[in-house]
């Protein structure tokens, strides 16, 4: 538990001071965002509309950005080889490792949709929702990514190959993500649907670090 | 000053493949409390694959590798390999508390006393609150082997260990290694012109390589493997 304590801590110093990787999710997610009304026209009732479901895949857009760098450095630079012979076991190591790539790239999405919403003329009701829908489905979406890039470790091209492993696997969070918010603004209950994303995020906590753990025991082999 | 007495470190008719390639077979070693073991060789024969081996990152395709810590130590192997591991916006101070954290003494106390007695022997202090960015490539090297001798473990595994070091660190390292044996630690060491391992087991890899791959023992190694 230290352990994971000291991992989560050194990798969002690491992101902190670096930067580089927040910046490029929040910067891509409010540039995606803002570009779709001088594509498709201003019209509120229309953007009112489509808002939730346009929010919900730019930010998964914006999530897989930073996915391939959440191993490569620690692989190229033989980080990976210790983190694989400390005493904790890898699977609470790509827990970690996990956790804190959510915190810096994750938690801004959620911070920074809301701002956004409102941009797109999403009604009050709508925001509660959408804050619930994403703090319970873009961990889940760092977790499959974790598996993605743990795979496509060493590989050329590894960014492009993991959006292609990746996002088929996002979608069932993006259908229930977009209906829970879709749900919230329509005044029915969200509760089904941001139950069945908890249980996305519960799965997804059960097996995405053992995927992930064997992948990166074979790709430092 | 730890204390690894009664450490031993054995591997019996150890085999590596890589790349359907015996690289070498019939393998063994018996490393005993203060001993080392240098390994030699040309480039290509399979001198990291046997730290890797050793460590545990690569499984071996035959035979068996047995550690027995010894004193009251903590299992694992401290391995340091062609990468330095560390991160570019980080102190030096920064990247030896994390990794004896994650690998290394226990206790608090142990474990700062270990990183502070690294620091001094590889003259890291002026550099603790520098960014490993910054850092020359020796520098960098000072820095992975501090962490190495830091972390406290019974056996270093340590793949050329002196390279880009210049004589001062060459020396500190000599030193960090003898200090290691003399508590009963063990060390295998890849690589020319090793300091400090007086006394070394010499072992050529060569001797158990170049084998063809044609003869049945090996054909059963790769069919075994790739099964």
């Amino acid at each position: 538990m230290t352990a994971m304590a000291t991992i989560i801590a050194h990798d969002t110093r690491l992101a902190f001071r670096r930067g580089a990787d927040t910046l490029l999710v929040l910067g891509f997610f409010v540039l995606a965002c803002v570009l779709f009304p001088f594509g498709i026209g201003g019209d509120p009732a229309l953007l009112e509309r489509v808002g939730p479901g346009l929010i919900w895949v730019t930010a998964l857009l914006a999530a897989m950005l930073a996915l391939d760098r959440l191993f490569a450095a620690d692989f190229e630079d033989g980080s990976l080889d210790l983190l694989i012979l400390a005493e904790s076991p890898l699977e609470l190591v790509v827990l970690a490792k996990a956790a804190a790539h959510w915190l810096a790239t994750g938690l801004p999405l959620v911070a920074a949709a809301p701002v956004l919403a409102v941009a797109l003329n999403m009604p009050p009701p709508g925001l509660v929702g959408l804050l619930a829908a994403l703090l319970l489905g873009t961990p889940t979406l760092t977790l499959i990514g974790a598996v993605g890039a743990a795979l496509t470790l060493g590989a050329r091209r590894g960014g492009v190959l993991v959006s292609l492993l990746v996002l088929p696997l996002y979608i069932p969070v993006l259908i229930f993500g977009v209906a829970a918010v879709e749900a919230a603004i329509g005044g029915s209950g969200t509760g089904p649907r941001l139950t069945a994303l908890a249980g996305f995020l519960l799965a997804a906590l059960a097996l995405a670090p053992f995927a992930a753990a064997a992948a990166l025991r074979q790709a430092t082999r | 000053m730890a204390d690894f007495t009664g450490a031993r470190f054995t591997g019996t008719d150890i085999a590596c493949i890589r790349g359907q390639r015996v690289l070498f077979a019939g393998l063994g070693f018996d490393l005993a409390a203060g001993g080392a073991l240098l390994v030699t060789g040309p480039n290509g024969i399979g001198k990291s694959s046997l730290l890797r081996l050793m460590a545990g990152l690569l499984p071996a395709a035959a035979g068996r590798l047995r550690l027995t810590p010894g004193g009251d130590a903590a299992a694992g192997p401290a391995y340091l390999g062609h990468g330095d591991a560390l991160k570019p916006p980080l102190t030096v101070a920064e990247t030896l508390a994390f990794w004896t954290r994650i690998a290394g003494p226990a206790d608090n106390g142990a474990r700062t006393r270990a990183v502070a007695a690294a620091v001094d022997l590889f003259a890291l202090a002026p550099l603790a609150r520098v960014p490993c960015r910054y850092l020359s490539a020796g520098q960098r090297r000072r820095v992975a082997l501090a962490r190495v001798v830091a972390q406290g473990a019974p056996l270093w595994l340590l793949d050329e260990p002196t390279t880009s070091l210049d004589d001062s660190g060459v020396a500190a390292f000599g030193q960090a290694l003898a200090r290691h044996r003399a508590g009963g630690g063990m060390a295998v060491i890849a690589g020319h012109g090793a300091v400090g391992a007086d006394g070394a087991a010499v072992l050529e890899i060569a001797r158990f390589a170049g084998r063809d791959v044609t003869e049945p023992f090996h054909r059963g190694l790769l069919a075994g493997a790739s099964a």
